[in-house]
C-alpha cells in the first residue's frame, strides 16, 4: 500500500535539505492547481511505495496567505498518512506555533528537530524526551545539512502511518476558551468531519472564512455558535483570533521553558549578530549593498575581465552556436547531401539550431547569477536586501527583493525575470516579472546605437534618455499598477524574518543554481524554438510572381523575377527598382505591410521598421541586422557594424527625429524577446498573467511611442498642431489621472496579504 | 498610547496589547509578537525604515507602520 507523507515546517527550517536528503533525486516539481505556488513531490529513497509530499514553507495555517491556505487544503482534504513537522531547534518558540496547529489535524506526526549541530555549537540544551511528553509526539534530532537523522526520521513516519499512531494531543487551550471550543464541538458533532472535528472548532471559533464556507451552518447553529465566541471574546476583552493565537504561545513558553536551556545569555550577541551589526549598519549598509550588487553585476553581466557570465555567454553564441554546432550541423548535412537553400537545411540551421541557441546562449550566464543569487539567500543576505531597500520600492508598490531583477534586467531580461523567483508576495512578483524588461537590456543597446548613430549625431543623451525611460517605466507601473484591483490590497506587511547568516552549504546552492535553470531551459525552450521556426518560416518564404517557396532560390530564377514584376513589387513595398531583394517578397514583408499603418500613428508606420521590430521578437539584436537587409546593405565585403553604421545615412533618409526616438521607444519597451517571453511564461505559470504582461508591455510601449512622436514632435515644431498632438495629449492626462487616482480601495475588515484563490 | 514605534532602539519593551484587525494583525501575532512578551528593539533601516526587533530568539523585521499597532507599556 501506498504511504503519504506530508513534510511542513517554517520558511527557512532546512524543509528543501531534508526533502532533497530523503527523496534523492527522484522528484517531481509541479505546481498546486490553479496557484503559482511550487509543489514538489518525491519517492523516499529506497522506499517505492512511500512517497514524500514538500508543502510550502508556512507560519501558520491561517486563512490568509495563499502558502497557508494551499498547505491545509492538502492536509485536511488529501488527508496524508503521517506529518513530518520540522522545527528549527535555534528557533524553537516559533517553530513550535505551527506544531500546535498541526496537532489539532489528528494526524499521525513526528517532529523532527533540525539544525541540532548548531544548537549545540550554541550550548543550547532541548531536553527532547521531555518535548515529547509534553507535544504528545515523537521528538527525533536532526541535522538535514549534515544528513543526520533524516533515516531516523523517514523511519519513524512509516511506522506511525503504518500503526496510524496518533499521540495523545496536549490540551493547549485553557479556561473557557477550552469550554468555548468544546462547546462549538458539541455544535458541530455530526456536521464536521469526525476525524477534523477538533480542528474545525477551533477554526469556527476563530471566525475562520474558508473553514465556515466549508461546513455551511445553518442560521440558528450560526447564532448559537457566535453566542458563544462572543460571551468569550468579551470576558477575555479581545477577538477571538487573538485569544487562540495568545493561547498557543502561552503553552509553548510554558513547555519551552521546561524543555529547553539556552546556552547563551540574554542580549549576548552571536557571531551572526556582529555580522549584521555592520552588514545592515545605518551608515555603511547602503555602500555594502552597493557594493554587493556592483559585485554581482561584475562578475555576472557586466564586461570586464572577472566577467565569468559574460565571457561564457558570448563563448556559447559566438563559438559554440556561431561556429561548432552550425558547422557540425553543416557536415552532417552535407554527408546526408541536403544542399544550402532547401527547406530542410533552412528549417534545421535557420530556424531549429538557430533557436535552440537562442535559449541555450542564455544558460551560462544565467547559471553563473543564479550561483550568486542562492550563495546569496543561503548566506541569508537576501533577506537584508529587502530590509535595506524597502523604504524605496515600496513607494512604488514594489518589493525591496525587486531591485536584484531590475539591476540583472539592464544584463539580460530572461535571468532578471527569473531573478524575481525570490519575492514571496505573489503581487509583488507579478508586478516585477511585468515590469523588469523595460529595463534596456544589452541586446537593446544596438538599437539605441543605430537610432542615436543615424538620426542624434551619435549624442549619447539618447542612451541616457532610454535607460532614463526604462527605469521610469517600471516606477510609473509600479504606481499605476498598484492602483488596480488584482495588485492592490494593503501591500502585504511586511513582516519579514531576517534568518541568521550561516555558511553557505555547497551542494544546497548549486542544486538551487541547476534547478532554476533546469527549469528555464525546460519550460522556456519550447516556446522560443517554435517561436523562432514561425519566424523563420515567415521570413524565407513567400509568393514571387505567383510561385511560392524559398525566396532566395526563386530570385535566383530569371524566369520568374522578370523587370515587370520586380517593378510591382518595387512600387508594392515603396522602394527603389535597384534596391529590391528576396527579402521584399517574403511573407514577412507581407505581414508587415499589412501591420505597418498600426505604426503610423507613432511615426514609422512603414513594413521595414515592422519587420525589423517582429524579428525583434527572436532577439533584440535582430533589430538592426533586419535593417542591414531591408536597407540592402552588401556585406559581402566588410560585415554590418554592431550598431549598423553603415546604413545609418539611409535609415535617416526614412525618418523624421521623433519618428525614430519613438521606434526607439517602442522597440526598448514593447514585449520582449522570445527568450524572455518564455521566462515570463515560466514565472507566471498561468497563460491569461503571461498574456496580459506581453499585452500590457506592448500597450504602455505603444501609448508612450505615441506621445513622444505626437507631443514631443509638436513642441519641436516637426509636426503642427492636429488629432495626433490633440490624442497625445489626453493619453498623457489620462496616464497622469492614473497615477493619481485613488486607485482601488480594498475593504479594510477584509484585508488580505495575498489574494487567496486557491479553491480551499 | 505608547507604541513600539516609538520605542527607542537598544530598548526592550513589552507587548500590552495589539490593535488593527483581521491578517495584518494575525500575521503579527503569528509571528510571536503577542500580549506580554518582550520585544528588544534592535536597529532601524539605514534609510529610517523599517525597524528590526528580536522577538522569542529571532529576528524579525516590521515596518514602521505596522509597528504602530503594537502597543507597548
Amino acid at each position: 500500500m501506498e504511504i503519504k507523507i506530508a513534510l511542513a515546517g517554517n520558511p527557512n527550517s532546512g524543509k528543501t535539505t531534508l526533502f532533497n536528503n530523503l527523496t534523492g533525486s527522484r522528484q517531481y516539481v509541479g505546481n498546486w492547481p490553479g496557484v503559482t505556488v511550487e509543489k514538489k513531490e518525491g519517492k523516499l529513497k529506497g522506499h517505492d511505495d512511500v512517497i514524500i509530499q514538500d508543502l510550502p514553507g508556512i507560519y501558520s495555517l491561517s486563512p490568509y496567505t495563499l502558502e497557508e491556505v494551499v498547505s491545509r487544503t492538502y492536509l485536511v482534504n488529501e488527508k496524508p498518512d503521517a506529518i513530518i513537522n520540522i522545527v528549527d531547534g535555534t528557533n524553537i518558540e516559533r517553530n513550535l506555533y505551527l506544531t500546535t496547529q498541526l496537532l489539532e489535524l489528528n494526524i499521525p506526526m513526528v517532529i523532527a528537530l533540525n539544525m541540532m549541530d548548531l544548537v549545540r555549537k550554541n550550548g543550547d540544551k532541548v531536553d527532547t524526551a521531555k518535548l515529547s511528553s509534553e507535544l504528545g509526539c515523537e521528538v527525533i534530532e536532526l541535522s538535514a545539512l549534515k544528513n543526520e537523522g533524516a533515516d531516523d526520521v523517514a523511519n519513524k513516519a512509516i511506522q506511525l502511518a503504518q500503526n496510524k499512531t496518533i499521540g495523545n494531543r496536549p490540551s493547549i487551550l485553557s479556561g473557557e476558551v477550552e469550554n468555548a471550543v468544546k462547546q462549538i464541538e458539541g455544535e458541530l458533532s455530526g456536521i464536521a468531519d469526525d476525524k477534523f472535528l477538533s480542528w474545525s472548532a477551533i477554526k469556527v471559533f476563530e471566525r475562520d472564512s474558508k473553514e465556515l464556507e466549508k461546513l455551511h451552518l445553518a442560521s440558528d447553529k450560526k447564532k448559537n455558535i457566535e453566542d458563544i465566541i462572543e460571551a468569550c471574546e468579551k470576558s477575555m476583552d479581545d477577538d477571538s483570533e487573538s485569544i487562540i493565537t495568545n493561547q498557543r504561545y502561552t503553552y509553548i513558553t510554558g513547555v519551552t521553558d521546561t524543555a529547553v536551556k539556552k546556552g547563551r545569555a540574554k542580549g549576548e550577541l552571536s557571531i551572526s549578530d556582529k555580522i549584521d551589526k555592520i552588514v545592515t549598519n545605518r551608515i555603511l549598509g547602503l555602500p555594502i549593498f552597493a557594493l554587493v550588487m556592483f559585485l554581482i553585476y561584475a562578475i555576472a553581466m557586466g564586461g570586464w575581465s572577472v566577467s565569468i557570465g559574460t565571457a561564457a555567454t558570448d563563448f556559447t553564441n559566438d563559438v559554440i552556436f556561431g561556429e561548432w554546432v552550425p558547422g557540425f550541423f553543416d557536415t552532417i548535412l552535407g554527408a546526408l547531401h541536403v544542399e544550402e537553400g532547401t527547406v530542410l537545411y533552412g528549417l534545421i540551421q535557420d530556424g531549429i539550431v538557430a533557436g535552440v541557441g537562442a535559449v541555450i546562449g542564455f544558460v551560462p550566464q544565467m547559471l553563473v547569477l543564479f550561483l550568486l543569487l542562492a550563495i546569496l539567500e543561503d548566506i541569508g543576505y537576501m533577506a537584508r536586501v529587502a530590509f535595506v531597500m524597502d523604504r524605496i520600492f515600496r513607494q512604488f508598490g514594489l518589493s525591496g527583493k525587486s531591485f536584484v531583477p531590475c539591476l540583472v534586467a539592464t544584463g539580460c531580461g530572461v535571468p532578471g525575470v527569473m531573478a524575481s523567483r525570490t519575492i514571496e508576495n505573489d503581487r509583488d512578483r507579478k508586478l516585477t516579472v511585468m515590469t523588469t524588461t523595460f529595463m534596456p537590456c544589452g541586446a537593446k543597446l544596438p538599437i539605441i546605437g543605430l537610432i542615436a548613430g543615424a538620426i542624434f549625431g551619435g549624442s549619447p543623451w539618447i542612451a541616457a534618455s532610454a535607460y532614463f525611460i526604462g527605469i521610469g517605466s517600471i516606477i510609473l507601473s509600479g504606481i499605476i499598477l498598484k492602483k488596480f484591483k488584482a495588485f492592490a490590497g494593503e501591500p502585504a506587511p511586511f513582516v519579514m524574518e531576517l534568518p541568521p547568516y550561516h555558511v553557505p552549504s555547497v551542494v544546497g546552492v548549486l542544486r538551487a543554481t541547476w534547478e532554476r535553470g533546469w527549469s528555464f531551459i525546460k519550460r522556456a525552450g519550447s516556446v522560443i524554438v517554435i517561436s523562432s521556426i514561425i519566424i523563420w518560416f515567415l521570413s524565407a518564404f513567400g509568393t514571387v510572381n505567383g510561385h511560392f517557396g524559398l525566396v532566395d532560390n526563386l530570385f535566383e530564377d530569371e524566369t520568374i523575377v522578370t523587370d515587370e514584376y520586380v517593378q510591382k513589387l518595387a512600387d508594392r513595398m515603396d522602394v527603389e527598382i535597384d534596391d529590391v531583394n528576396a527579402m521584399d517578397a517574403s511573407l514577412l514583408a507581407s505581414v508587415g505591410n499589412v501591420i505597418s499603418p498600426v505604426f503610423k500613428p507613432l511615426g514609422f508606420g512603414n513594413w521595414k521598421p515592422t519587420v525589423a521590430t517582429i524579428t525583434g521578437l527572436v532577439a533584440k539584436e535582430e533589430v538592426v541586422g533586419t535593417f542591414g537587409v531591408l536597407y540592402n546593405y552588401d556585406d559581402s565585403d566588410e560585415e554590418l557594424g554592431e550598431e549598423g553604421e553603415q546604413i545609418w545615412d539611409r535609415v535617416a533618409a526614412d525618418y523624421t527625429t521623433m519618428g525614430a526616438f519613438s521606434f526607439m521607444v517602442f522597440n526598448l519597451l514593447c514585449a520582449p524577446c522570445f527568450a524572455a517571453i518564455g521566462a515570463i511564461k515560466r514565472e507566471m505559470n498561468n497563460a491569461k498573467w503571461t498574456w496580459a504582461a506581453i499585452g500590457y508591455m506592448t500597450g504602455w510601449a505603444y501609448v508612450l511611442a505615441f506621445i513622444f512622436y505626437n507631443v514631443g514632435g509638436l513642441l519641436t515644431g516637426e509636426h503642427g498642431f492636429g488629432l495626433g498632438p490633440i490624442l497625445g495629449i489626453v493619453l498623457l492626462a489620462g496616464l497622469i489621472y492614473l497615477l493619481v487616482r485613488k486607485g482601488y480601495q480594498p475593504d479594510e475588515s477584509a484585508k488580505s496579504l495575498t489574494s487567496v484563490d486557491a479553491n480551499a | 498610547m505608547k507604541t513600539l514605534r516609538d520605542a527607542a532602539i537598544g530598548a526592550t519593551v513589552k507587548v500590552k496589547k495589539l490593535h488593527g484587525e483581521g491578517p495584518t494583525k494575525r500575521r503579527i501575532m503569528d509571528m510571536g509578537i503577542t500580549k506580554g512578551v518582550d520585544i528588544y528593539v534592535r536597529k532601524v533601516a539605514p534609510l529610517g525604515d523599517p525597524i528590526e526587533l528580536t522577538v522569542r530568539g529571532y529576528e524579525l523585521s516590521v515596518r514602521k507602520a505596522d509597528a504602530e499597532l503594537i502597543e507597548v507599556e
